[in-house]
């Protein structure tokens, strides 16, 4: 059954797992180096939350900024890769249909950036113990972020036609995006003007509820991130289908 | 190989069924209403200087492109409404010398046979890379291999679910003698299987040598479209080259056909090979003698040449 879709999964799954020092390995290295450097330069700080210091504060954050990074750039590096090198003509000559093509790719970028959540979070154990209190929401919000910056690649990759295109989407986008979401504060911390300019970012829900999956503690309700992050993820969902529908940018 | 292309589709349905297609980028119609029916079992030529429109044509019926008007169907089945169906009875080979850097050759033959929902078979991919010298290659990473090889590589993915239909767009450009050879014995015998074959090249000698039906383009339009024996009959002629002892100037009526050629030589074109014995006896009569002979065979090139230039009309059967 489905036997393409499992095919183009499977290929883009061994992709990034054959170059795993850059694409799994490297994404922890970062991440410790900014864990490491933010939680000493800040180790004064006082509690965000009861019980939760700012260093246990910037664990979950972070690793859901690598797994949000990372899940874009496989998409994204995948399609701009296989289109500047012209290799996508072999997707493109096969009997794939426009949600198998969406499925494969979306999936595959998940599976990148919860493996480097995953690491992340083992790694981090060594030096801050932590148990998510609520593991399933962790789960949820992790799967549901890496959905939506997958897709996000994804139509990345379909827009672009050059990697200087791409690289300015990762860098004037996504950057931001991820950083100013709450990361390394929050955002209760920020004035009333920024905190409500904070509200139209869309990576402030995935990171927040997935904090509050391992402290119970958040500055957004919970279901308030989850209908925001679930309905963007669809949102976007929906858009790659109908651009992969119409072959846009990929068949003429 | 047993019977692997001979997957026939439906009987009596063309191979290649190109109806009314017509295909604009921007202000340029690459397409301007092409007819051509490939049936099953052909090896056909799709011939045309560079901009004719070939690889438009190509790039439509693999799906790569969508016409601006028009239908276009593999074995019966519409390539866009039912690609589906359409895209399993094609195989093509693309221009391009396109790879995916991360894979090795068996590692990418195996990935393009599940693409196509046909879990790899192993033996047949063995025999594939057998075929096309690529056996002691199977585990090398496609960055490694020469371009000739890479060129085999996409032979073999256009294979590997084993088409009825086998689209090859210039699959000799930058292949050396010897790999060419191999390539096209390969070919033969697929065809000689039951696989329908269309090849665009720019080698027409190669054109001449293996397809039985060609259809010429130039501006977007097919401009002749028959067997390549007719074609040959109508538009080419053979040639009579010769010397003549002592540089004698040749008599008036034969002097104002002759073409003259290196070394004081002159070629003449002839109507038929009954003209060979009346050029001889005008020389006789004349007191030359003719030496160094040589009669030329019609060759598709020239075909070719006369008709894209606009200087003869070709035929398009109706």
């Amino acid at each position: 059954m489905m036997l393409g879709f499992r095919t183009l999964l499977g290929k883009e799954v061994l992709r990034f797992w054959k170059v795993s020092f850059q694409t799994l390995l490297a994404p922890v290295v970062s991440t410790l180096l900014y864990l490491l450097v933010f939680a000493q330069v800040m180790s004064a700080r006082s509690e965000v939350w009861p019980g939760v210091s700012y260093r246990e504060f910037l664990v979950p954050g972070l690793a859901m900024m690598a797994m949000l990074q990372n899940a874009f750039a496989n998409s994204s590096s995948s399609l701009i890769q296989s289109k500047v090198s012209g290799n996508l003509v072999f997707m493109l000559l096969a009997p794939l249909s426009p949600l198998e093509i969406f499925a494969a790719y979306a999936l595959a970028a998940m599976a990148r950036g919860m493996a480097v959540g995953l690491a992340v979070w083992l790694v981090t154990l060594f030096f801050f113990p932590h148990v998510p209190a609520h593991p399933l929401e962790v789960l949820l919000f992790g799967l549901l972020g890496t959905l939506l910056t997958g897709v996000l690649g994804m139509l990345a990759g379909i827009w672009a036609e050059k990697f200087d295109q791409m690289a300015a989407f990762q860098n004037f986008l996504i950057m931001p995006l991820t950083f100013l979401a709450g990361v390394f504060y929050s955002i209760r911390a920020l004035p009333p003007f920024w905190q409500s300019v904070s509200r139209f970012n869309p990576f402030l829900y995935m990171i927040d509820g997935f904090r509050h999956g391992f402290f119970g503690y958040s500055d957004v309700a919970p279901l308030e991130s989850l209908a925001i992050v679930a309905g963007s993820a669809i949102a976007l969902s929906c858009s790659a289908l109908v651009l992969l529908s119409r072959g846009w940018r990929l068949r003429h | 190989m047993p019977d692997r292309g001979a997957r026939a589709g439906r009987a009596g349905e063309a191979a290649i069924s190109i109806q009314g297609v017509e295909k604009s980028f921007g202000a340029l119609r690459a397409l301007k209403g092409v007819d051509l029916q490939v049936e099953q079992g052909e090896f056909f030529a799709l011939l045309g200087p560079n901009g004719a429109g070939k690889t438009t044509l190509i790039s439509l019926l693999a799906g790569l492109s969508r016409p601006d008007a028009g239908r276009l169907a593999i074995l019966g089945h519409d390539t866009g409404s039912d690609y589906r169906a359409a895209r399993r009875l094609v195989g093509i080979v693309p221009q391009e010398l396109v790879f995916d850097p991360f894979f090795t050759v068996r590692e990418t033959l195996r990935i393009q046979s599940g693409y196509f929902g046909i879990p790899p078979d192993r033996a047949w991919i063995d025999e594939l890379l057998e075929n096309l010298q690529l056996t002691d290659k199977a585990d090398a990473n496609m960055r490694s291999l020469s371009g000739g090889m890479k060129r085999r590589v996409l032979v073999a993915q256009a294979l590997v679910h084993r088409p009825p239909v086998l689209v090859l767009d210039e699959p000799t450009a930058g292949v050396d003698v010897e790999l060419r050879q191999t390539l096209w014995k390969f070919i033969r015998r697929l065809n000689g299987e039951g696989h329908t074959i269309l090849l665009t090249t720019h080698y027409l000698e190669e054109a001449q040598a293996l397809c039985n039906r060609v259809a010429m383009m130039k501006e977007g339009r097919i401009v002749a479209l028959d067997t390549t024996r007719n074609l040959l009959a109508a538009h080419s002629h053979p040639s009579l080259s010769f010397g003549v002892a002592g540089d004698l100037p040749l008599p008036p009526a034969l002097a104002a056909r002759a073409q003259a050629l290196p070394g004081g030589r002159h070629r003449l074109a002839l109507g038929d090979f009954a003209e060979v014995e009346q050029v001889l006896a005008a020389c006789r009569q004349a007191g030359l003698q003719v030496e160094d002979l040589e009669v030329g065979q019609a060759d598709l090139e020239e075909v070719f040449v006369a008709i894209v230039s606009g200087a003869a009309q070709g035929r398009i059967p109706s």
